[in-house]
């Protein structure tokens, strides 16, 4: 991690409560992730991971502290933002593809209305995509003629259309059947050893002990200890990490 | 000890599974009691059909001869007063010898609906058609140009009048629905709460009343002078209040569909509007087909209550025809039935058309 270099996120003293009930979900949180650094977050369901990664693309708002993503702060300036999102792409738990659309138009959607390419152009840079997640028979497919494993790896596909710098991932393998999980989280390493800034919630300790370069365990809003992999899954500082991992790292 | 694993081969089902005996099979005659009750219900829906049938056709009167109609009362239909004042329940008041014209202007319009009711006919072209169309029609109708004698607003009558109103009425309150279903799931308070409040005062007064405003309060807020044609007033009056209800019909799709599509569309950068034409509508519209036809069926019949502006379309034709002529007034039932068959025509095209609809957009969610 270079030390010189900005950090492509930076959390300053965040707070988020929920409107409808106020409860504090994201308390005093303090990080910072470098270029290049593939983070795993993880934690009890409830912990706010899930909200966490989602101010980052500004799918959830936050009340109090600063929130920097490359050079801009998230707040109320909605250019700003869109800025931010053409950089940031995310990986849902239950997918998102669009369903009245092929899998190819699903990835050259954003391409040909956003960045405005032509057509031919967006097809052959999604084809590339599809080759890479290794999925590229299917491109004139609808997605729920997939499996839950081929469609998981059309949204990284769709996600990457766009070139981001930073890839989020919100426990893209927790709605998927045991089979299937290992080819989405071989794409996923795939994506890290490319130099991808990744950050991702998700349950699956094997790719945070093959990719992360650290991970950051949250309970209840804050950020009770963060670490790097071999550190945190050997020797946990603390006794809600201990907790945690003895129920999860159990069976 | 040793498994070993050895695939079972598909093999087809036994016995009828496919064809008209294998459904017959199945659903009437699957038990010895099943069958009786199809037997007895058979032979009542058959019992009853004979005697209808005896009504309808055999001791029926098919030509215009009131006293032949007379003497067959009660045993035979006369349908001769379908021959006799059929014409006049079709076209209304509009002047005989002009009769060419609603059916040309009528079949172009309904032509133009057919095609725009086809995807692969969506193109740039097809709103330029549809303003070519609208001209020609009201030109066609209208006329007092191009030697056309002129034919005044409140003598269009019949069928032609239904269509009309029903065709510029949906094809305007369409998009005005869509409109106010976004309005009303809008942040920003202003048009929610107009969107909201339209909805609200429409759909609490009955369409007779919202007609009724449109045409003789309407005139009374106007400056002196400024006269709205009446049939204006209608077709305003029938879309504003078929928007409202197709509003809470497409914003029944809208909630339904789930929020990760619009969070999606957003992580990938598209605008407001950009994921409203290419992610949320296409499929919140698509599952309200049946909802939607429904609106519009109802809508084609509700057309019926013109008559209380004294315009006479098929309904209130059928009455203008019968209730002025004594001779054949004792007759209206079998007019009805004629227009009753017409009524059904359209909607069960309309019924047919939205089965279609559904069928297409199932493609896509096929597993």
């Amino acid at each position: 991690m270079s030390q010189s270099e900005a950090p492509i996120i930076q959390f300053d003293n965040v707070n988020k409560w929920y409107a409808s009930n106020g409860y504090h979900v994201l308390r005093d949180v303090n990080l910072s992730f470098a270029k290049g650094e593939k983070v795993v977050i993880c934690g009890p369901s409830g912990s706010g991971k899930s909200t966490l990664i989602r101010c980052i693309n500004a799918l959830e708002e936050y009340q109090q502290g600063k929130l920097t993503v490359d050079g801009t702060v998230i707040g109320d300036d909605l250019k700003g933002i869109d800025k931010v999102r053409r950089e940031v792409g995310m990986v849902f738990q239950q997918f998102n593809l669009f369903p009245h659309l092929t899998v190819l138009e699903n990835l050259i959607l954003s391409p040909t209305w956003v960045a405005k390419l032509p057509r031919n152009v967006a097809i052959e840079k999604a084809m590339v995509q599809l080759e890479r997640v290794r999925i590229a028979e299917h491109a004139n497919k609808y997605p729920l003629q997939l499996s839950g494993g081929q469609q998981q790896r059309v949204a990284i596909a769709r996600a990457l259309c766009l070139t981001p710098k930073i890839m989020l991932f919100d426990e893209p393998t927790s709605a998927l059947d045991p089979e299937m999980i290992k080819e989405v989280l071989d794409v996923m390493i795939g994506l890290a050893d490319q130099g991808m800034t990744m950050l991702c919630v998700t349950h699956e300790m094997g790719f945070a002990k093959a990719v992360a370069d650290r991970v950051i365990f949250m309970d209840q809003g804050q950020v009770v200890e963060q670490n790097t992999p071999t550190e945190f899954f050997n020797h946990p500082q603390t006794d809600r990490s201990k907790d945690f991992l003895s129920k999860i790292l159990g069976h | 000890m040793q498994q070993t694993y050895q695939p079972i081969d598909a093999r087809p089902m036994p016995g009828l599974s496919t064809g008209v005996l294998a459904w017959l099979k199945t659903n009437l005659f699957s038990s010895p009691g099943n069958s009786i009750k199809t037997l007895v219900v058979l032979a009542i829906v058959l019992w009853a059909l004979y005697g209808a049938m005896g009504w309808t056709l055999t001791n029926a009167v098919f030509g215009a001869s009131l006293e032949a109609c007379n003497s067959l009362r009660g045993i035979g239909a006369c349908w001769g007063v379908v021959t006799e004042k059929g014409r006049l329940i079709v076209m209304g008041r509009y002047p005989d010898t002009e009769h060419w014209r609603p059916v040309i202007a009528t079949a172009l319009m309904l032509g133009v609906v057919g095609i725009s009711c086809m995807p692969r006919f969506w193109n740039k072209a097809l709103p330029l058609i549809w303003v070519v169309m609208l001209v020609v029609y009201f030109t066609l109708m209208k006329g007092g140009v191009l030697g056309l004698t002129e034919v005044p607003t409140d003598q269009w009558g019949g069928l032609p009048l239904t269509v009309m109103l029903t065709v510029v009425s949906m094809t305007m309150a369409f998009p005005l629905s869509v409109f106010v279903a976004l309005g009303r799931r809008s942040n920003m308070p202003a048009i929610k709460t107009l969107c909201t409040l339209y909805v609200e005062l429409i759909r609490g007064v009955p369409l007779i009343t919202v007609l009724f405003m449109a045409s003789f309060m309407l005139p009374l807020f106007m400056p002196e002078g400024v006269q709205i044609d009446v049939l204006i007033r209608v077709v305003v009056g029938i879309t504003l209040f078929s928007a409202a209800y197709m509003a809470e019909v497409v914003r029944g799709g809208l909630q339904a569909l789930p929020k990760g599509q619009t969070e999606a569309a957003a992580t990938l950068g598209l605008s407001y509007w950009q994921t409203q034409r290419k992610i949320v509508l296409p499929q919140a519209l698509s599952m309200v087909v049946p909802s939607l036809m429904n609106t519009f069926i109802g809508m084609f019949k509700d057309t019926s209550l013109v008559t209380i502006v004294s315009l006479y379309e098929l309904t209130g034709a059928l009455a203008l025809a019968l209730n002025a002529d004594a001779d054949w007034r004792p007759f209206k039932l079998e007019a009805y039935f004629f227009i009753t068959l017409i009524y059904f025509v359209f909607c069960f095209a309309m019924s047919r058309y939205s089965l279609w609809v559904e069928k297409r957009t199932a493609v896509s969610k096929v597993r």
